[in-house]
């Protein structure tokens, strides 16, 4: 079957963009008309950064078919370089207040701090990566794993405490509440810290998408679908392993420095395999190997369990009738189920290996053979 | 030099022997499935919450003890009939997954019956009590572990080599279709391995936790990575090289958590250097470096893939 792909834009992909588009002009608006003490911002900040995280591992296990559990490890990263590198040389004496106000004495802006943050979770990746990427499917997943909980342990390491802080908490750096423009009063003219961090997010995930769909891409693709195949097809195999994995560390790195302005602190002990498991179920149920699935789900994951399922944590009543189960914790307990279920049953997650515009196309097959050169 | 060492060796062993009994959980179930059970971890701290809450109901030792067994025995067989059994013609990834999922899910479910705070383990008499061994004080589990780690294993081999469930348990590893075509009936054998690698993984909790206290939702995590690095380093499939692995582990992670006051006490360094920072990253570093020099371990059969 020969398959031509096709080179101009169809009406559902310019659909898609302008969904897209009609999201960030919402959040802009939303942003200013309600108050940002919002449940829903919360929710949107930190789905955008799980979506990047969710996105940049999907490219590994989904799009490239290595088996990877490290993503936690290059989060780490990318937090501690965005937070090291932009906490304001006046505050770091409080800050590094056990190591003489620390090693780094500048500071730099929040954007050149992220790329760097993802160059240096990539320059990681790429020493990792040497020994680890030769290893297959199980065995890479737990050599990555253990390559995170290293990074973890050496990162809260005393004796490299000037740079990291040892085990204390890294603070007082930029976070997404400094993008509100303010007057000279303190007022906040104009509310952008839930947009900015859907814009960083955005471009990460457009760059990603941009990846896949070069012919690097493709030849990801032809890895995960067959290893030996894609060899015998003229791809270099190391070469091009290596370069999903620093890619998608790069962006995790990128991920890593938003939870960091997320949350407004950075610690070693929070990046656990926890973590990363927590984002492997969000890729899982989104759809391996789908972008927009990946997303969708991390702020669906996001809002169950920041808000919506919030109200399985307190004791409710209908009447004289106390909800029997309900307390601390069983939001997590139905949450587990959730997923139990998904991973079961609904192996395909919400969107499978489609895409948005797929959604747009007349005719679902159709559209898919159409990708079948790269699906 | 030997007075310092010693203590930390003694440990070693121990801790050693408790990885060893949750090892063989990873390393049987790795030999038949070909999964890595991330889940094995977390059974092993269920049996350790289950103990906590029974000795709480006041159930004398002499029964909850056998009942913590069974009902961790029992845990593995329902995680594999409802979590790994529709699997089982899924891509690996699926079943990987799905124990991950099982894995969050147990933790989850402990968290919210204990509220997520640590809880104290009962003392068990006997094994609690203190001991004095070549001048080094230390609990009577620490002597009591390798010693019940090697009987059970012998027992184990013995099982496999000698009996009609293990000679099927031999089979299924070796090819699992054709012992299918043979008449085995594998679901009963894929069973059987998880009640076996359960069991072992209480009687390890048993002892690890009277050692260490306390138990809280995340306190099986690490162990059981910990005992699954140890099944890779034997070589994963072989019962005898997870027993080794473990031990192995076990040793240097103790002198590792010690080697600040070793070097101290040789005169080698002026103050403490933090190093036990490092004994779960050395463990991990152990891992890469033997998947990299020889990926199939010590004791493992040499895989070749098939196009």
């Amino acid at each position: 079957m020969t398959i031509i792909r096709k080179k101009k834009a169809d009406a559902a992909t310019w659909i898609s963009i302008g969904i897209v588009a009609l999201i960030y002009v919402a959040v802009f608006v939303a942003e200013q008309l309600l108050p940002p003490t919002h449940m829903l911002f919360t929710v949107l900040k930190k789905g955008a950064t799980y979506a990047l995280v969710a996105v940049s591992m999907n490219l590994l296990n989904g799009f490239t078919g290595l088996f990877s559990l490290g993503q936690a490890g290059f989060m780490l990263v990318g937090a501690y370089t965005y937070a090291i590198l932009t906490i304001p040389v006046a505050q770091r004496p409080a800050v590094y207040q056990y190591f003489d106000g620390g090693l780094v004495q500048f500071t730099m802006p929040v954007i050149p701090a992220l790329i760097c943050a993802g160059l240096i979770a990539a320059i990681f990746a790429f020493l990792i990566g040497l020994p680890v990427l030769r290893l297959k499917s199980d065995y890479l997943a737990i050599a990555t794993l253990g390559f995170a909980e290293i990074i973890r342990a050496v990162f809260q390491w005393k004796n490299i405490g000037a740079l990291t802080n040892g085990s204390n908490l890294l603070r007082a750096f930029p976070t997404f509440e400094d993008f509100n423009i303010r007057a000279a009063d303190g007022t906040v003219k104009l509310y952008l810290s839930t947009l900015v961090p859907f814009l960083i997010a955005g471009v990460c995930i457009g760059l990603i998408v941009l990846l896949l769909h070069s012919s690097h891409g493709r030849a990801f693709m032809a890895i995960r679908d067959d290893e030996i195949a894609a060899e015998a097809m003229g791809i270099n195999l190391s070469r091009h392993k290596q370069m999903a994995f620093c890619t998608s560390s790069f962006f995790a790195g990128i991920g890593g420095a938003m939870l960091a302005m997320y949350t407004a602190s950075v610690q070693a002990k929070s990046f656990t395999s926890a973590m990363t498991y927590e984002i492997l179920l969000i890729v899982v149920i989104g759809g391996i190997g789908s972008v927009t699935g990946s997303c969708i789900s991390s702020f669906l994951f996001v809002a169950c369990s920041e808000w919506w399922l919030r109200f399985l944590d307190q004791k409710q009543m209908i009447g004289d009738f106390e909800v029997p189960l309900l307390r601390n914790g069983f939001r997590l307990v139905v949450f587990s189920v959730i997923i139990m279920i998904v991973v079961l049953f609904f192996r395909q997650g919400i969107m499978g290996t489609r895409e948005l515009p797929d959604l747009f196309r007349k005719h679902p097959k159709k559209a898919k053979a159409a990708k079948g050169g790269k699906a | 030099m030997f007075q310092t060492i010693f203590p930390y060796l003694l440990t070693g062993i121990s801790v050693g022997g408790q990885y060893a009994l949750i090892a063989i959980g990873y390393t049987m179930v790795y030999g038949i499935l070909r999964l890595i059970n991330f889940a094995h971890g977390d059974v092993f701290m269920v049996a350790g919450i289950l103990m906590v809450y029974i000795v709480a109901s006041g159930a004398p030792l002499y029964v909850s003890i056998p009942v913590v067994l069974i009902l961790t025995a029992l845990i593995g067989f329902v995680i594999e009939r409802v979590a790994y059994k529709p699997l089982r013609s899924a891509p690996r990834m699926s079943i990987m997954i799905s124990a991950i999922g099982v894995s969050y899910t147990l933790q989850n479910l402990v968290l919210y019956i204990t509220g997520g705070l640590n809880q104290f383990y009962p003392k068990i008499p006997f094994i609690s009590d203190s001991v004095t061994i070549f001048g080094a004080t230390t609990k009577m589990v620490t002597v009591i572990t390798p010693i019940l780690t090697i009987v059970l294993v012998v027992a184990l081999v013995l099982l496999i080599n000698h009996t009609k469930i293990g000679m099927a348990m031999r089979a299924v590893s070796k090819d699992f279709e054709t012992s299918q075509l043979m008449g085995i009936k594998i679901n009963n054998v894929i069973s059987v391995t998880f009640v076996i690698g359960s069991f072992l993984a209480g009687v390890g909790s048993i002892l690890y936790f009277s050692n260490y206290t306390t138990v809280i939702q995340t306190s099986g995590a690490m162990p059981g990575l910990k005992a699954f690095v140890a099944a890779v380093f034997g070589g994963i499939g072989s019962i005898p090289g997870a027993v080794v692995g473990a031990f192995i582990i076990g040793i240097c992670e103790s002198i590792i958590k010690g080697l600040d006051v070793i070097l101290m006490k040789a005169g080698l360094t002026k103050q403490m250097l933090g190093l036990a920072t490092f004994s779960d990253a050395f463990t991990f570093a152990l891992l890469i470096v033997i998947l990299i020099a020889k990926p199939t371990g010590l004791f493992g059969e040499k895989i070749t893939d098939k196009v």
